[in-house]
Parts: structure tokens; sequence; C-alpha cells
């Protein structure tokens, strides 16, 4: 019941600092060098298809422009714009991946999952299993979550949950440039499906990040704060909603560890037990939605694993169930924030517990 | 007609592999209550039969929930098939897919499929291999008329046009999708004339006769092969029994219309056409039915002289690697 390998908090002496944004494209790039059964598709990942004779002007590079560069370097045959039909083209790219390419395909937003989600879940997940493991599935999804931009309830939702369900997929939440790049080129190399989860509100924080390929560990937590008192799990952006609630808690004399979950599936629940069977209590910061959730299964799972050293009830702090909504008051109240995890970890150290 | 006599004997040898597949091996399976959801695709034989002797080993196809027909003309073992029915370990899925994911890998057989048109966009993702490497393979997506109304195919169509790939969209129309009437649910008088809406020939051909599937599949597959992108090759046929081993057709359709596509059974034309121009004698032809008969009997014997698998088999094969405790922790299993 060790964890045996973890995630490291950052790189050793590494002075090279760059945006989560750009260490996305720079894992691709180098991915994409390594090997050339690697390609990208996805809707306006360069941009101005068809219009070759102008050169590949890149006009868009991706929507949030972590593909940019690449179709210049790569060509349009491994850098591939697709129409507007997420069905097929994650179809097609899980097609590729099973007959020897390592397929990379790109969907907006995970709020968009549900009109290609049949491929994921009925062909991706399940095509090695159904065929007693005569196939590998290379495929790497790229899309992404959060809320927080005033983008309402179809461009902002989080839900890796659905994914983590759903045996035969794995998932990542990288929560910093580091875990960015380690994850991706990881996910690309790994031979299962996996879906990457790039966070909207991380795209601009900068970091410290080798220039050559790494890879870190899928299914790897790690422990970005060391504290004896109580294990805030946080997922992608929460993290550092829980490293902010942390310091707080330190003033009032609460030692919190911080575990910074990376992997949606496999999960470390290791990591989190461990942590917990030393702190004695448990909160999981989750921005997706509470019900049937992966702050619900992580209380779960420390609930049967760890009972007899918990001192209070595994708790959660997440969005409300309701979609996400568009005003800014409204927006503000739905996130969870440092505010609310202080308050439910004071609650946890009441007189009774 | 390019078939030389070796080619037509293997024509019709496929069609009765097909045909005797699906009325032994359904029966017997349902005998050994393996399984609920099992679709013959008897009386459709000529259709994988005259797109797939355009095929090799490394061509691919993508294939649906009616697939037996579909696997026995792309080449996979019958023998292995009926094991994989009957939930043995010898399957070429290890007994963990049955009727509708039946696949074999190293025959270009990218599975049957227990979702409607849901394997379309595999054969297009095949496809895009194929033209990335320069293997000058094609793909076949196989689908029905059911299929035809499914997005996912509307979308894979648009892709393979845009991208010039070389797949044949083939919809094998058996004038139902389970209970539904073609006539009600299609928008258009054939399938095939949506192929116009995607930049594509579309081919309309008597799914009956394989000849006919033959010969139009040789032009969508030279040009698919020449790198001129899709086409789409719809084949009108018919399936003798019901959706499943369940259903009574006779309560949406007509004895008269049975009648009427038994009296054009693909078998029956196959002799009918070559016998009399004295390509092949009925004798041969009666000779590959004897043996054929044999080769059910043997392999009815293999599956069931065959093991099932062993319960711990239900955690293998989830992933290529994940930790091996997750597929049961928190879960109480007796294995």
């Amino acid at each position: 019941m060790t964890t045996t390998t973890s995630v490291p908090m950052s790189p050793v002496n590494v002075a090279r600092q760059i945006r989560y944004r750009d260490a996305i494209n720079e894992a691709l790039r180098q991915e994409m060098e390594r090997d050339e059964n690697v390609i990208v598709m996805g809707e306006d990942i360069a941009g101005a298809a068809g219009r070759e004779h102008l050169g590949f002007i890149d006009s868009w590079g991706g929507a949030f422009r972590t593909t940019q560069g690449l179709i210049q370097q790569f060509g349009n045959q491994r850098v591939l714009d697709t129409p507007l039909s997420e069905a097929a083209f994650v179809g097609a790219a899980i097609g590729a991946s099973s007959t020897g390419m390592r397929a990379v395909a790109e969907l907006m937003f995970v709020d968009f999952v549900g009109v290609c989600l049949d491929q994921l879940i009925n062909n991706a997940a399940k095509m090695r299993y159904m065929f007693g493991g005569q196939v590998k599935v290379p495929f790497t999804l790229l899309t992404r979550i959060g809320a927080g931009f005033g983008s309402a309830a179809q461009h902002s939702e989080s839900f890796y949950s659905i994914f983590s369900h759903m045996p035969g997929l794995k998932g990542v939440v990288p929560s910093d440039p580091y875990t960015a790049k380690g994850l991706l080129i990881a996910s690309i190399r790994d031979d299962d499906p996996v879906v990457y989860f790039e966070h909207k509100g991380l795209y601009g924080d900068t970091g410290p990040v080798p220039e050559e390929p790494y890879a870190l560990p899928l299914g790897k937590a790690r422990t970005v704060r060391q504290g004896s008192d109580v294990t805030l799990v946080g997922i992608s952006r929460m993290t550092w909603v829980c490293v902010e609630a942390a310091q707080e808690l330190a003033k009032a004399g609460i030692n919190a560890q911080v575990v910074d979950l990376l992997s949606v599936s496999p999960i470390d629940y290791d990591h989190i037990v461990d942590s917990v069977r030393r702190t004695h209590r448990l909160v999981v910061v989750d921005e997706d939605t509470p019900v049937c959730s992966l702050a619900s299964d992580i209380c779960a799972r420390v609930a049967e694993e760890a009972f007899d050293y918990l001192d209070a009830p595994p708790s959660r702090v997440t969005a409300p169930h309701t979609p996400v909504p568009y005003s800014r008051p409204l927006e503000n109240t739905y996130l969870p924030n440092a505010a609310r995890v202080v308050k439910t970890v004071q609650g946890l150290f009441r007189s009774g517990r | 007609m390019d078939l030389d006599r070796a080619g037509l004997l293997s024509l019709y040898r496929t069609m009765v592999t097909i045909r005797r597949f699906e009325e032994r091996g359904i029966p017997e399976t349902g005998q050994r209550r393996m399984s609920a959801s099992v679709h013959s695709s008897a009386g459709q034989e000529a259709v994988p039969t005259g797109i797939c002797a355009h095929l090799t080993d490394q061509d691919y196809i993508a294939s649906t929930h009616r697939g037996h027909g579909h696997c026995i003309a792309k080449g996979v073992d019958p023998k292995l098939m009926m094991a994989e029915l009957f939930g043995r370990s010898t399957g070429p899925n290890k007994g963990k897919g049955g009727s509708m994911h039946i696949a074999d890998m190293s025959k270009g057989m990218l599975g049957t499929n227990g979702v409607v048109a849901a394997s379309v966009p595999l054969a297009v993702g095949a496809a895009l291999t194929s033209k990335l490497k320069k293997l000058g393979r094609v793909a076949v997506a196989f689908f029905g008329d059911g299929g035809s109304n499914q997005g996912v195919l509307h979308e894979s169509m648009n892709l393979a046009s845009v991208w010039k790939l070389p797949v044949i969209f083939c919809c094998e129309n058996n004038g139902y999708a389970e209970s539904t009437p073609v006539e009600y649910a299609l928008s258009t008088a054939n399938v095939a004339d949506r192929a116009a809406g995607y930049g594509m020939p579309g081919f309309h051909v008597d799914g009956m006769d394989v000849f006919a599937v033959y010969e139009a599949a040789g032009q969508a597959v030279a040009r698919a092969r020449a790198g001129e992108g899709p086409s789409l090759l719809e084949c009108r046929t018919y399936r003798y029994y019901g959706h499943t081993v369940f259903d009574n057709p006779l309560t949406y359709r007509t004895k008269e219309e049975e009648a009427y596509w038994r009296a054009r059974d693909p078998l029956k034309l196959f002799r009918e056409r070559v016998v009399p121009e004295g390509l092949v004698s009925a004798q041969e032809l009666d000779g590959i039915d004897r043996q054929v008969e044999q080769q059910m009997d043997e392999a009815i014997k293999f599956a069931d002289a065959s093991p099932l698998p062993d319960p711990p088999q239900l955690y293998e094969d989830v992933y290529v690697s994940y930790p091996k405790d997750m597929m049961k922790r928190g879960a109480n299993m007796e294995v």
C-alpha cells in the first residue's frame, strides 16, 4: 500500500520558464519530431486549410494557439484541419491509431464530447477488450475544461469523471507547464487511449520546463505541499486553489498537505490513502459537479481503505449540481475557491470530530 | 468479367460458407444458450463476397452487427468464428467479443460492431493510415439502410471525400432497419443518391447478383487505389430471417415479399448464370456444398471441444498497461 513512484513537484535545476500553452505546443512538436506516425487533427488547429497556395499560413494555430507553428514544420499531411465533424474525425483518429498511426485529435471543448462520445466509449475504450487483445489504440484526445471566463454552460464544463468511469480510457489533468509537457508526451507515447484535459485558466501560467523531451508517469499523483493535519486533493487548476487555502489554514495553525491528482484514470488512490493515514482528514476539491464525481469516488475509496484512520468524514468542495452560469457573480459563486476550502476544513476540526 | 474458373468457384464457396455458417451456426449457438444478440446475414451473401473478392489481407473492412458474412468474405476462419459465438477462448476475440465484435487484425478485419454505423469512421481512419504511409490499401465501411441515416456516416463520407481517402462506403440495403421499412426512413429514392451530396460517385446495384456487386465494387476499389477518393456503393439485398433470432419478420413483411426475394437467391442466381454458360458444372458446385457442410460440422466440433475462458481473463486486455488491482479494486470480486 505504499507509493513507490510519484511525480516530482518540479524539475531540478531548470531555469527556463515557459507558459503552460507553450509546454503543450513543445510536447506536440517534439513527439512529431520523434515519431513520424504522430499526426494531429482537429478544427482550426492550423487554420485556413485549403489555402496552401498562400503558404502554410497557420491563421489560427488552434482555438487556444496550442498547435501554432506545427503545420509549417510538419506540413498538412500530419497537421490536419478537419471539417466540423467530431464524430468522423475522432473516429478516424481511433481507426488510424488502431492501424499503425499514433493520432492526436483535438476536441475544442469537453462540452462538445456528446457529438463524438460514441466513438470514444464504444470504439476507443472497448476495441482492445472486445477484440481479445488483438489491437492497440495509441490515441490521444486533447480537450479543454474549466469555468471562469464568462463562456457559460456549453464551453466551461470540467467533466473528466465520465472518462474516469469508462474502462479502457486513461485521463490526465496537468496543472502546470512542467506536468503539461511531461504528461502530454507520456499520453502520446502510451499504447492506450488517453484523454488529455487542458485547463483554460492555466494557459498563461509560467513555470520551469526542461527543453529536452521527458515523460511523466501516467496514473501518479504528486504532493505539492507537505502537511500533517489534513489532506487536500486538487484536480487540475483546483490544485492551486488548495495551495491558496493551505496558506490561509497555516495562519490558523492547520497544516494541510496538498496532493495534485494529475491523472483521472488510473487514479493514484495509494498516494491519497497514504496521505490520509498520516493526516486523518480529507477534502477533495473538484471543479466538476458533485454527483457521481471524481470527488465522491475518492471519498468512497478513502472511507473503505482508511476508515480507521479518519478523524472526520471525507469531504468535498465542488461546483454545485447546476450548469455553468454566464453572469460574473453567478459564475464566481459556482467555482470552488480557497475560502470555501478553508471553511470546509475548519468544519472538520470542530469539537466532537 | 475478369473471373476465371478458380475465381468463380471461390465466389461460390464464400457465399455458401456464409449461408451455412448463418443457418447452422446461429441455431447451434442458441442451443448452447450463448447469445441473444446474433444477426443472420443469410440472403445477403453476394454483397461481402463480391466486394471482398477485390481485397487482400492488407486491405481493411469495418463491419456491422450483421457481420458474419463480412468476416468470412475477408478470410476470417469460420471455425474460429464458431468458437467465438460459442464463447470459447479459441475464438479470435478469446470469447470476449461474440457475434457483434468479431475482429481479426491479421485479416484487416476491424470488427463487427454493435452500434449502427459506429465502425464507419474506423474504416476512414484505416484509409488515412494507408494514405499517409503510402500503403496502397483500401478500406471498406459496411453499413445497412438503417445506418445510412446515422449522422456519423454522413460526417465520415464528407471527411473521406475532403481528404480523398481510399474508402468504399458500402450500404447493404436489406429493406429494413429492424422492423422499419427503408421507404419510410429514407428521404431519397436510393441511398446511392446521397453520394452526390458528398462529391463522390454512387452506385446502385442488385445485391442479390454477385456479379453486379463484383463489377461495381471493382470500379470503386480501382478508384480508391488510384488515389481518386471514396465511392458509395449501395447493394439492394434482403435478409431471409428476422433482425435477431427473436424477431418474427412476418409481423412487418409479407410471405409474398419473402418469396419474391428468395426466388432471387444469390446462390441460385449464381448457378443459373454460370452452369448454362458451361463455366463450371453443377456437380462442382454440389461438391462445394458438401465440403462446406463438412467444414461446418468440424467448426462446431472444434468450438465444442474448445475451452471456455477462465474467469480471471475478465480482467485482461482492458488496457495495454494499467495497474492490475484497479480492475477490481473496491468491487468485492470473488476472483
